[in-house]
């Protein structure tokens, strides 16, 4: 059976074009969807049951007992953090909050270790940004800095960007420049207008040079700014400055590059000085298919996009000491619970350290590095997969995923419910 | 269940013609009925002021913006936060709540029924999750379409028809309630940095005026039957002079409907400005209720500012960038393709600024200069110009002069000579306040059709009983017990359920999402229509297949459906 307009739940650009063919509980093949979308939806490592550590070895356990002794577990700790969460649906994530509410718990998300930093910017200056069809349909000026579209986003130059016909672009491989900064040359910079190349850690020197010239302060900028000439900097502040919609796109290479959050602000401030004399927009190139998701669910319950600490009973947010990495490396934490994402292989190795030490428990469909961390995993459904539900694009568009078809894993959602449930009854 | 005695409650219901009576109200299963058998509940309310649910027309409280409002503005989360009690979860926020934190406020101010003023149709989704985690307020969304290109085309082409069968498919689609005009062609023209002057401008590369927008649009919602009409954000909003605009556009409604008004005009505070800079901004509230007064066809609502910070959000893009330029605090800006625009910008409104206390006087003179307390509804465009939880304070401003000459005194002492407010002697009374906070937004929507907004047999059982014995106190002289009367109920009603007790709120709730469907003859439904699939195939960056909103996402559904005379 054919299956046409599915969602691919691997990357924040959710391209929502696929036809998946599915036969029984199998996917057979793939259209439309790039190399990181065939092997989501062909790939097959799935966890069989779940498994609780014993020793070295493991020991295949029924569902209930799982999630009973995970709520065991959280319901006995101190300082239980609930991490995760950009791998799954909006519903699962709200009851993670709620979890994380009444266990007086530390709820935080992928974000942390990725676009933390940008959130944090925002918090400081705002946001001027827009939906990714507005850049289809307008922009003539595509600006990516610290990201690699063609290898971590595959689709978005052909679905939103550079190769994309919009209605006021209607040839926009001609009508369109791209340019691209970074510290190396990548697939990306390959097929640049312009590709300025900053010196490593050189960022924010270049975004200042930029917004003073910009300001009609160029006089006062010296030959090389890291590494880039004085000429390039005027030729890329002319390009946007006489852009009729300048789309501006940034990823981790400037999100967690030397001065993270300081490097996201000055960006933001030279969209809006940019602003002044044209249109101009700035997005975060967002990785997991669901991480926005998670800070939008987060948000409308607690009031914070990430690192959410209830432990007071109100909900407190303080980046740096609320933040899973912070909370792990202090050996603060007492129980984990990780949900849809993979900790042990990008956090610091303190930090994977601690999650070993502690009883940590992982709901995930597949083995990955934090399985070897952990005390009990209990696979689920995929979502977008074999199970459906909401999840956020890049640019804060909601669509649902489809379930394409129905197998024998319950999805996060159910499981989670019995764990709220068991221990909401123990709280009372 | 035996049901439920309200007794000697001390009655305000104006669309039952109820002016002030003691009475009892019995309730049973959700509605208001004649009366209840013995063995039913008994609330003894002892001559309290009881009047239906609240209901807000306009306010801001789930969403996309809204949320981003959360999301950029830590220091606003931390400025309203509760801790987890009883049924109540945490809350976070202070001029834009999370969504337990509207709902229980709302809930414990009496407000039953909430209109989130501006939903864009592709990002819907997210509203309805946010409605549906929004425990006790029936909630409806505006349908944003002052930049939808389908609408524009079918506009240049003069085409009526098409106009209304593109929002029939989209308010089916999005499962929205009415439609909304915010800035109507300033939204499209911020796509490429621009905005509209006048209503007689063009929008780039459409060939159509917000005059013309708004016409045809005014048309097509009555071709389509639906309950409420044109809800209307002028353009201009915020500007000095922009009186004009607002003036030209009440001038552009017909009167096409009988039971209610043809163009309803929201937040009409931030466009009744005189003078041409911010230097001689000068009130045109006596410009604006004249016209008003003149046209019982068109309703507004009064979008009061009220000191203090808040955060402001709305649809219209290029207005929240020229804010943005005058306070200098930090600025989102969020356009959506084929749609509409946003923006939100946190701003401090201060007694110490003549501007500031200009609007604030303007938005009091438009309740109380307007004759027919119908056509002038309380509302804050929460949280632009205050948060909703300021609607005690104003009801007691309008109710007593010796408050606002009070406040006279804490104000830029040039005010008076920009304003008449301080000429005005009228002081509402308890009647029109229950018109202007609730039987009237029943009305203006036309909500009376599925029970809300009044209290006799048949009505949902929606009911606020709050801590004020009209016989006993002197609004005009004991204002403070009116602000503090109306902060907190004794019970609130929904559905015939008590939802709120003295400030606290006793139940996890289910509320409900009302929305509108028309139904179209089939040649004019846009489902199949070839240029309107197009912009989906080409334009938008969602596949048709996955635009609509499922009804998954409406649990608790209730369609108002209607037949379109096309």
């Amino acid at each position: 059976m054919k299956i046409e307009d599915v969602v691919c739940s691997f990357c924040g650009c959710l391209c929502d074009d696929l036809v998946v063919e599915v036969d029984g509980t199998r996917v057979v093949s793939v259209e439309n969807g790039c190399t990181l979308a065939n092997e989501k939806f062909l790939g097959d490592h799935r966890l069989k049951t779940p498994i609780r550590r014993s020793g070295n070895s493991w020991t295949k356990i029924s569902y209930e007992e799982a999630i009973a002794e995970t709520a065991a577990i959280l319901l006995d700790a101190d300082r239980p953090l609930l991490y995760g969460w950009s791998g799954t649906f909006g519903e699962a994530q709200s009851i993670g909050v709620h979890l994380a509410e009444i266990l007086g718990a530390v709820i935080d998300n992928t974000s942390t270790v990725c676009h933390g930093p940008s959130i944090l910017a925002i918090q400081e200056v705002g946001h001027p940004g827009c939906t990714l069809g507005q850049v289809k349909n307008r922009a003539d000026v595509v600006v990516y800095w610290g990201a690699n579209p063609v290898d971590a986003h595959p689709r978005h130059m052909s679905r939103y960007t550079t190769y994309c016909d919009g209605f006021f672009r209607k040839d926009a491989f001609k009508e369109r420049k791209v340019i691209v900064v970074d510290v190396r040359e990548t697939e990306s910079s390959n097929i640049a207008d312009e590709f300025m190349k900053v010196n490593p850690g050189g960022d924010y020197a270049v975004l200042s040079a930029l917004r003073a010239i910009v300001r009609g302060k160029g006089d006062i900028i010296p030959a090389r700014v890291e590494g880039v000439s004085r000429e390039q900097l005027f030729r890329v502040a002319d390009i946007c400055k006489s852009a009729k919609f300048g789309a501006f796109f940034f990823g981790v290479g400037l999100t967690m590059a030397p001065g993270k959050n300081k490097n996201i602000r000055n960006a933001i401030e030279l969209t809006e000085e940019l602003s002044r004399h044209t249109k101009f927009t700035i997005s975060p190139m967002r990785g997991h298919w669901n991480v926005y998701g998670s800070n939008e669910v987060f948000t409308w319950i607690s009031g914070y996009p990430y690192a959410v600490d209830f432990a007071r009973g109100i909900a407190f947010y303080n980046p740096g000491e609320t933040t899973s990495v912070d909370i792990l490396k202090r050996e603060e934490c007492d129980a984990c619970l990780v949900v849809a994402s993979d900790p042990g292989a990008h956090f610091p190795k303190a930090c994977a350290e601690h999650l070993a030490r502690i009883p940590t428990i992982q709901i995930d469909p597949h083995v990955n590095v934090t399985t070897h961390l952990a005390h009990i995993q209990i696979p689920v459904a995929v979502a977008g997969i074999d199970a459906e539900g909401t999840a956020y694009r890049m640019d804060g568009v909601p669509i649902r995923t489809r379930k394409l078809f129905q197998g024998s894993y319950p999805d996060d959602l159910v499981v989670l419910e019995k764990l709220y449930a068991i221990v909401k009854e123990a709280k009372g | 269940m035996p049901g439920l005695l309200i007794k000697n409650a001390f009655v305000i219901d104006p669309l039952s013609g109820v002016k002030g009576e003691v009475m009892d109200i019995a309730i049973r299963d959700g509605k208001i009925v004649e009366d209840v058998p013995s063995g039913a509940e008994i609330i003894d309310v002892r001559g309290c002021l009881t009047l239906p649910g609240g209901i807000d027309s306009h306010s801001h409280v789930c969403g996309t913006k809204v949320n981003f409002g959360r999301y950029m503005s830590p220091e606003d989360m931390r400025a309203g936060r509760t801790a987890r009690k009883g049924v109540m979860h945490v809350t976070s926020g202070y001029s834009v709540p999370t969504t337990f934190g509207n709902s229980y406020r709302y809930s414990t101010m009496g407000y039953t029924t909430i209109l989130e003023g501006a939903m864009a149709p592709l990002e819907a989704r997210h509203t309805h999750e946010e409605f549906t985690a929004t425990p006790h307020q029936d909630m409806l969304a505006n349908t944003l379409f002052d930049g939808n290109w389908s609408i524009m085309d079918a506009v240049r082409e003069k085409d009526v028809k098409r106009a209304a069968a593109v929002v029939a498919w989209t308010l089916a689609a999005v499962k929205g309630f009415a439609i909304k005009l915010t800035n109507p062609g300033g939204t499209e023209a911020w796509g490429w940095g621009g905005d509209m002057s006048s209503v007689h401008d063009t929008v780039p590369n459409f060939d159509v005026s917000p005059a013309e927008i708004i016409s045809t649009m005014i048309k097509a919602n009555e071709l389509l039957n639906l309950p409420h009409s044109v809800h209307l954000h002028c353009n201009n909003l915020g500007v000095p002079g922009n009186y004009r605009t607002t003036l030209n556009t009440i001038g552009l409604a017909p009167d096409l409907n009988k039971e209610r008004q043809s163009l309803y005009l929201t937040h009409v505070q931030f466009h009744s400005y005189g003078g041409t800079t911010w230097r001689d901004i000068c009130s045109k509230s006596e410009d604006i209720t004249m016209a008003i007064n003149s046209r019982p066809h068109v309703v507004m609502d009064m979008g009061q500012i009220m000191f203090g910070r808040t955060t402001t959000m709305t649809a219209d893009g290029p207005m929240e960038f020229k804010l943005y330029k005058l306070h200098h605090n930090k600025w989102s800006n969020h356009d959506v393709e084929l749609e509409t625009g946003s923006g939100i910008i946190p701003v401090y409104y201060s007694r110490k600024s003549l501007v500031n206390c200009v609007m604030w006087a303007i938005g009091l003179e438009l309740a109380l200069l307007t004759k027919n307390p119908w056509q002038c509804l309380l509302s804050t465009d929460s949280p632009n110009g205050a948060p909703f939880v300021k609607y005690p304070e104003i009801i007691a401003l309008l109710m007593s002069r010796k408050f606002r000459e009070n406040e006279r005194k804490m104000i830029d002492q040039r005010t008076e000579h920009f304003v008449p407010l301080f000429a005005i002697d009228r002081e509402l009374d308890w009647y029109e306040i229950a018109v202007m906070t609730r039987a009237g937004q029943a009305k203006a929507l036309g909500l009376t059709r599925i029970g809300k907004g009044y209290l006799s047999p048949g009505a949902e059982a929606d009911v606020a009983i709050y801590p004020i014995k009209p016989g006993e106190i002197d609004p005009s002289v004991d204002y403070q017990q009116v602000v503090a009367g109306f902060s907190r109920t004794l019970h609130t009603i929904k559905r015939g359920r008590v939802v709120a007790r003295d400030g606290e709120v006793v139940v996890e709730g289910a509320n409900s999402t009302i929305w509108s469907r028309a139904h179209v003859p089939p040649e004019y439904d846009m489902g199949k229509d070839p240029e309107f699939i197009k912009k989906f195939e080409q334009y938008y960056t969602v596949r048709m297949n996955n635009y609509p909103v499922q009804d998954v996402y409406l649990p608790r559904g209730i369609r108002i459906e209607t037949e379109a005379s096309l």
